[in-house]
């Protein structure tokens, strides 16, 4: 039977997941079978991936990928590794976005943003005290190298204006919109539907305060564009923005682009 | 004409720049799609509008 074991295609003799333990692993071993951890044995098929971790050792490279997969439902990681996507903004919802792409291995990020990290960005953005001073671009790109080596991170330095859309994000599957004030999500929203006719855009309005969690939704009000948030509440004199409900949108848009590039277009 | 899934009723002759106008929405902040095209903010002044038309207005507002 042809079972994919740590990323590699093997022919086994056994007819469960516990007895290919026992002939490849270790007694103790992690068994993650289809993307669920199993605590008992389970009968294999053909063509099953099987991962099986041992604990407190650090795995080969080639294996490492297959293992940091290996919770993913089975067959999207191919497809995520061939997906570019595009975050313009690292703020709290853009540096939030890109750690959770990372984390499911999409294979290609575009890290866009001008400014750097200060301390009060610390409320809710996906950034440390190691990192106040430095460019955003790079602190993002330091933190999802350690954790996730297989993908490719491209950083531009740069504000984003209307006649710099076409050359930056041309060549990638969805743009994530990220920005903080109104008039530049407005912007990159009609300048990318614009300018680049099959791209997606994955936009956010409405996060700020401790309203609900419950009212951050995704809808589709445009043909190519997808809007995550409440709508309504926007950061104003007397509401600030802070991490539960800005990770919770970025949640929504992470899930969105995952959706889209597996080929799944409502909300 | 129906706006955002609403029914309302416009000016004769009344373009997207006045009706954004009158109904008091910031130009600067939205996007804009007439019968399923976005419509570029530069010509926001030279769209007429008419009765059969099918407005979805996307207002943004801060925070990310």
């Amino acid at each position: 039977m042809i079972i994919e074991v740590n990323g590699t295609k093997q022919d086994l003799v056994c007819q469960t997941a516990f007895e290919a333990r026992e002939q490849i692993g270790n007694k103790t071993d992690l068994v993650i079978l289809n993307g669920f951890q199993i605590e008992k044995d389970s009968k294999l098929s053909e063509n099953d991936t099987l991962t099986l971790i041992r604990k407190g050792t650090m795995p080969e490279q080639t294996e490492l990928e297959s293992m940091m997969m290996a919770r993913h439902t089975p067959n999207v990681h191919i497809k995520l590794k061939e997906g570019k996507v595009a975050i313009a903004g690292l703020g709290g919802l853009g540096s939030n976005i890109a750690v959770m792409l990372a984390r499911i291995g999409v294979g290609q990020l575009l890290l866009v943003d001008f400014d750097i990290v200060e301390p009060s960005n610390l409320n809710r953005q996906s950034y440390y005290i190691s990192h106040l001073g430095m460019p955003k671009t790079m602190a993002l790109k330091n933190q999802l190298k350690e954790i996730n080596p297989f993908i490719k991170i491209i950083t531009q330095n740069v504000k984003v204006t209307e006649n710099k859309i076409l050359e930056l994000f041309n060549g990638y599957d969805i743009i994530c919109e990220a920005f903080d004030r109104p008039e530049a999500k407005s912007m990159l929203v009609n300048g990318a539907l614009n300018q680049l006719p099959n791209m997606r855009i994955v936009s956010a309005s409405g996060m700020a305060g401790y309203e609900s969690s419950n009212l951050i939704k995704t809808v589709m009000p445009m043909k190519r564009l997808y809007v995550c948030g409440d709508l309504e509440n926007g950061a104003e004199i007397g509401k600030g923005l802070m991490a539960p409900r800005v990770q919770i949108c970025a949640g929504h848009q992470a899930n969105m682009v995952l959706r889209l590039l597996l080929d799944i277009k409502d909300v | 004409m129906q706006v955002n899934g609403t029914h309302i009723l416009i000016d004769k002759n009344q373009t997207l720049f006045d009706f954004l106008q009158s109904q008091s929405i910031d130009v600067n902040t939205i996007a804009v799609e007439r019968n399923g095209e976005i419509i570029p903010r530069s010509t926001y002044q030279n769209v007429v509008l008419s009765d059969e038309d099918t407005l979805e207005i996307v207002r943004f507002v801060g925070g990310g």
